[in-house]
């Protein structure tokens, strides 16, 4: 199965795993799939109208799914999909 | 004298005052037997470097004649004398070496070619950096000449910095409107315990201080706002985001590209770090990456969820190796690469970033920027839906 890196912030929503194995054939069933078993990572990843976040970022290995087929974009068992929230922590005390 | 030396020839040794007296006349061929980087700090006028190591294969090239009259010449006047001796070997029939070598040239006031401003002093502190042929002393003067901002004196500000500082980078710009707590401490480097409570922007500027001497501290103990921003970074050549909350990342971005500075950018959250490098118009920015930010609630913030401090620490000098990289114009910076770091698995991560065809700021769609309204800008804090980040 295809595995999704979960960024820190949405760790909490997977039992604190990093890291989750989630069975699709493309981008979009992977991430919903996601939502289906950790409901709560919804509200990170996707819009009301079931658009992606534009302030989160699906990569397919190395590669902006948005360059590739977006939510279509095939996955195969040994792909990597990893979400990227914008990060802002520096100096916070 | 050993037997094995005796066995060996003598060399002719000849001082600097003969040499120059030679060298004046012409016809001799004055061979300077150092390192490169030696020779790149300063040499004398119209002599050719062959390093000791491979003089016996390149001599044949630089002087076919073996009558040719020879004058070696090293720093301190050892390696020219064995090099005579290999010379000799080899069949060369006039060759000296000059005795104390340019050490004792400079010594009696003979000339020396030197595009080096830098002193006795700056060259021992720096030895490690101008043995290497990327830097050299003329890396080293660029550092010295370099001006950088660091946005931020805390977990990513506070390593780059004490790093920046050590390296030489002759003019650090922190801008931090904090003072130290003791929860900083854990990872940030730069202050300490008995500075709890001054403002970071001094207590930064004193260890740097101590640290090197050669730097000058600018310090700014305000928040950036888009009435001050281009003020501030229009003097420095490298801008290091640290900051801890995104109204300030998003203008920091959208001025640093009308004014095309360069800007480094990690961030840090628990044990999780990102970093890239943004050259306006060369590769991606910070928008083509994030075109708008998270809501605040899904976007927290050290405070909330900690941070491992040695991470900070990691990303911090990987941005401090990528201002050294810019400033040096060596190596491949992160343009259009966002690095992951993961400290728990110790894994590095490399994602592509490319220019957002729609890009707001940088895309061939941005609206060009009047003089006028330069100093404009949008309302970030209610772009990020009034998120302050601390």
């Amino acid at each position: 199965m295809p595995s999704v890196k979960i960024p820190p912030v949405l760790r909490k929503h997977t039992g604190d795993q990093m890291s989750v194995e989630i069975a699709g054939s493309n981008v979009g069933e992977v991430l919903n799939a996601l939502v289906s078993q950790y409901p709560d990572t919804g509200g990170q990843l996707f819009s009301g109208e079931g658009e992606l976040n534009r302030f989160v970022n699906v990569y397919l290995n190395d590669e902006d799914v948005r360059v590739l087929d977006g939510l279509e974009t095939a996955v195969t068992d040994t792909d990597t999909v990893m979400i990227l929230p914008a990060m802002a922590g520096g100096s916070t005390n | 004298m050993s037997p094995e030396q005796a066995e060996q020839q003598t060399v002719e040794e000849i001082t600097p005052q003969e040499a120059f007296t030679e060298l004046d006349a012409g016809g001799v061929k004055l061979i300077d037997t150092r390192e490169p980087y030696e020779y790149e700090e300063s040499h004398i006028d119209g002599s050719e470097l062959i390093p000791p190591g491979v003089i016996a294969d390149r001599i044949a090239v630089a002087v076919p004649d073996k009558s040719q009259r020879i004058i070696l010449q090293c720093r301190s006047g050892v390696r020219s004398y064995d090099a005579g001796q290999v010379l000799q070997e080899l069949g060369y029939e006039d060759v000296a070496s000059m005795a104390g070598g340019i050490l004792e040239w400079e010594a009696q006031g003979l000339p020396v070619e030197s595009n080096v401003n830098l002193t006795p002093a700056q060259r021992d502190r720096y030895s490690r950096h101008i043995l290497l042929p990327e830097v050299g002393v003329e890396g080293q003067i660029k550092m010295l000449e370099a001006k950088v901002l660091l946005l931020g004196a805390g977990g990513l500000g506070a390593p780059t910095a004490l790093y920046l500082a050590a390296a030489g980078i002759g003019t650090i710009g922190i801008v931090d409107d904090d003072v130290v707590d003791a929860s900083n401490l854990q990872r940030q480097v730069i202050h300490n315990t008995s500075r709890v409570g001054t403002p970071k922007s001094s207590s930064a500027r004193q260890t740097i201080e101590e640290l090197n001497p050669d730097v000058n501290v600018i310090e700014y103990n305000f928040r950036l706002d888009a009435d001050n921003i281009l003020e501030v970074i229009e003097d420095y050549d490298i801008i290091v985001d640290g900051a801890d909350n995104f109204p300030t990342r998003y203008l920091l971005n959208d001025a640093s590209v009308r004014l095309r500075k360069p800007v480094v950018s990690a961030s840090i959250l628990s044990f999780d770090g990102q970093i890239s490098t943004f050259v306006p118009y060369e590769g991606p920015c910070y928008r083509c990456l994030y075109p708008t930010p998270p809501p605040p609630e899904l976007a927290p913030s050290c405070s909330a969820n900690g941070v491992l401090g040695a991470m900070a620490g990691q990303m911090g000098l990987l941005q401090a190796n990528e201002v050294l990289k810019l400033v040096l114009g060596i190596g491949e910076p992160l343009v259009g690469r966002l690095l992951l770091y993961e400290a728990l698995g110790t894994r590095f991560t490399e994602l592509k970033v490319r220019r957002d065809p729609k890009c707001p700021i940088c895309g061939p769609d941005a609206p060009e920027v009047p003089e006028s309204e330069m100093g404009q800008f949008p309302d970030y804090e209610a772009f990020c839906g009034g998120h302050t980040g601390s």
